[in-house]
């Protein structure tokens, strides 16, 4: 690496053009969304640029509130789902024989490069009503009822009622593992994988159960990787707007929805605006966080 | 006596055969083993099932009816599906051009330069990647109509190169991390200028995190919804954007022959991308 002062002109060559992209359509924008938030809303809709912290105020009304709390909840449980989908995923692909990782890390990728939409509408079409989760359910339910049927009992549970599965939060929840699950498991599994196992051996022949090894050896050893990527599904799912938008009913709408509504149908962009930079202010704080952890976990050096 | 030995001595041998796990060799444990088989099914089933029921003969799209291609046919000539897929050829191929010139300059320049302000620089320059996509696309919307720029294919284009130039940014640095300076030195010596020795030392060496970079921009701009969505107007409808407005109004075969074209492009491009990273990877290896 050599001092940018020793060649002025290639450094500039090289950094800026896309520092200048970077600054006019990215940053000017973000800027321009956080001046709006302190704008007020004129009776056309239009931005009446000022200087109140009302549509701060507004964003903590109990109504908002509402939708705030339900976004972080609806992410913390996905984050948790992830978790205990992730962690025996990830402690399967870092334990198996070396020739399986790569193939079985693949696998874990693949459904993360096709669409983020398609994924989603997938989705849908398991849960609707006569998808083919109910359609599943359907079979062994007239199964059932056809051997009810033989030992004399017919008609004793009556025509199918299929489940409302969809356009409801679990819906959402379900869409957001499914997109997230890759960004947990691989943090974790490069934790797991450079973990040294002889302290896990040391655990075993010291008597200790396996059970206790994995509480007490390889989750601490695991932590780093655990927090990294709990942190980035937490920040992911948080700020999510297409999931809930799908799968989602009209009770389980996410902050994002609530976002993009002010700057739709609502056309309030000042809200709008001071809402973005609530939810970008909490994905500062939660990268600040994951950023400190992983310093101070190289620090120890595990 | 050697009657008796001989079935115990067997079951030396297929034990030794199939010999039981060691107490750290977690994958060959039955339970987890399960649970890998779980976990894949749910990654797996929802994909699977949308691409075998785009080649069903049955519009209920639930029960198996037989194979036809005629979803295929039907999207195909959907004519809105084939502007859509023409203007997010044009977005892609264009984003993809810009991005990578201007993401591969500033990925060398991050991996060569020792300037102020170096650190929060590249916080900035990894921003992108990590705010969520409605704030992105929010903004952009917002500064479109600020600066009274009609949406369009150019709105969305220029979105796109914004949010894809980080990326071919930090694949590029990644490949440059293991290039070894000497050689440039050894360039010098010998007699090359800047200019011969970055084109015939520095930039061969690049060109496979280039082609990554590029691959990846091309898949991440094809596959965008939520920025296209904020920032695209009448006219300039993408792919996403299309089957985003098929699905809200139902859905059908026809959407998942239009997905299943959509997924096998794009995991096509990635597996190529992937596969280029990890054979000049071995290369160094060997190398080194």
């Amino acid at each position: 690496m050599r001092d940018w002062r020793r060649d002025k002109l290639a450094f500039s060559v090289f950094a800026l053009p896309a520092t200048a992209w970077l600054v006019v359509f990215f940053t000017i924008p973000l800027v321009l969304i956080w001046v709006y938030s302190f704008a007020d809303r004129g009776p056309q809709g239009q931005v009446i640029v000022a200087l109140s912290l009302e549509n701060y105020q507004r964003a903590l009304e109990w109504i908002h509130l509402g939708i705030i709390w339900k976004s972080i909840w609806i992410a913390a449980i996905t984050t948790v789902l992830c978790l205990a989908l992730g962690f025996p995923l990830a402690m399967g692909i870092a334990f198996a024989p070396q020739r399986w990782k790569n193939p079985l890390l693949l696998l874990v990728i693949l459904p993360f490069w096709t669409n983020l939409l398609i994924r989603t509408y997938a989705w849908i079409a398991v849960l609707r009503t006569r998808g083919f989760l109910n359609s599943g359910l359907e079979w062994v339910y007239d199964r059932i009822d056809g051997a009810l049927g033989l030992i004399g009992l017919p008609d004793l549970l009556g025509p199918f009622q299929p489940l409302e599965l969809l356009y409801n939060t679990p819906a959402v929840i379900i869409g957001l593992v499914y997109v997230n699950l890759p960004f947990l498991v691989l943090p974790l599994y490069a934790t797991l994988e450079k973990l040294d196992k002889s302290y896990l051996e040391a655990s075993l022949d010291l008597g200790a159960s396996q059970w206790r090894t994995f509480v007490s050896v390889m989750t601490p050893l695991a932590l780093p990787g655990i927090v990294s990527g709990t942190l980035l599904v937490f920040i992911l799912s948080l700020g999510t707007y297409l999931t809930p938008d799908l799968l989602g009913g009209p009770d389980s709408e996410m902050i994002g929805n609530l976002i993009a509504r002010q700057f739709g149908a609502a056309r309030d962009w000042p809200f709008g605006s001071a809402l973005s930079f609530l939810l970008l202010y909490a994905v500062f704080l939660f990268l600040w966080l994951r950023a400190t952890v992983a310093t101070r976990s190289k620090g120890v050096g595990v | 006596m050697s009657e008796v030995a001989i079935p115990s001595e067997s079951v030396v041998v297929r034990r030794r055969r199939r010999r039981r796990a060691t107490p750290l060799e977690y994958g060959r444990k039955r339970w987890l083993q399960i649970v890998l088989a779980l976990n894949f099914l749910f990654l797996y089933f929802p994909i699977a099932a949308l691409i075998a029921f785009s080649f069903n003969d049955s519009r209920r799209n639930v029960t198996w009816q037989g194979f036809t291609f005629k979803y295929y046919e039907k999207a195909y000539n959907n004519a809105g599906l084939h502007e859509a897929f023409l203007n997010s050829m044009i977005v892609a191929g264009t984003s993809t051009v810009v991005s990578t010139l201007l993401g591969t300059m500033l990925g060398l320049a991050l991996y060569r330069y020792r300037f102020p302000g170096r650190g929060p620089f590249e916080g900035w320059v990894h921003l992108p990647i990590v705010i969520p996509e409605v704030c992105l696309g929010v903004a952009m919307l917002a500064f479109f109509a600020w600066a009274d720029i009609p949406l369009g294919l150019f709105t969305v284009t220029v979105s796109h190169i914004a949010f894809t130039i980080p990326f071919v940014a930090v694949v590029v640095r990644s490949r440059m991390a293991g290039f070894d300076e000497s050689l440039e030195e050894a360039s010098r010596d010998l007699g090359a200028n800047g200019w011969q020795t970055f084109w015939s030392v520095t930039f061969p060496y690049m060109i496979p995190g280039v082609v990554a970079g590029a691959l990846l921009a091309f898949t991440l701009s094809l596959d965008d919804f939520v920025i296209t969505f904020f920032t695209s107007g009448p006219g300039s409808t993408t792919f996403p954007i299309k089957i985003y407005s098929m699905v809200r109004f139902s859905v059908t075969p026809e959407v998942n022959a239009a997905s299943t074209v959509l997924i096998v492009l794009t995991l096509t491009l990635t597996v190529t991308a992937m596969l280029i990273q990890a054979r000049t990877g071995r290369k160094i290896d060997t190398h080194g």
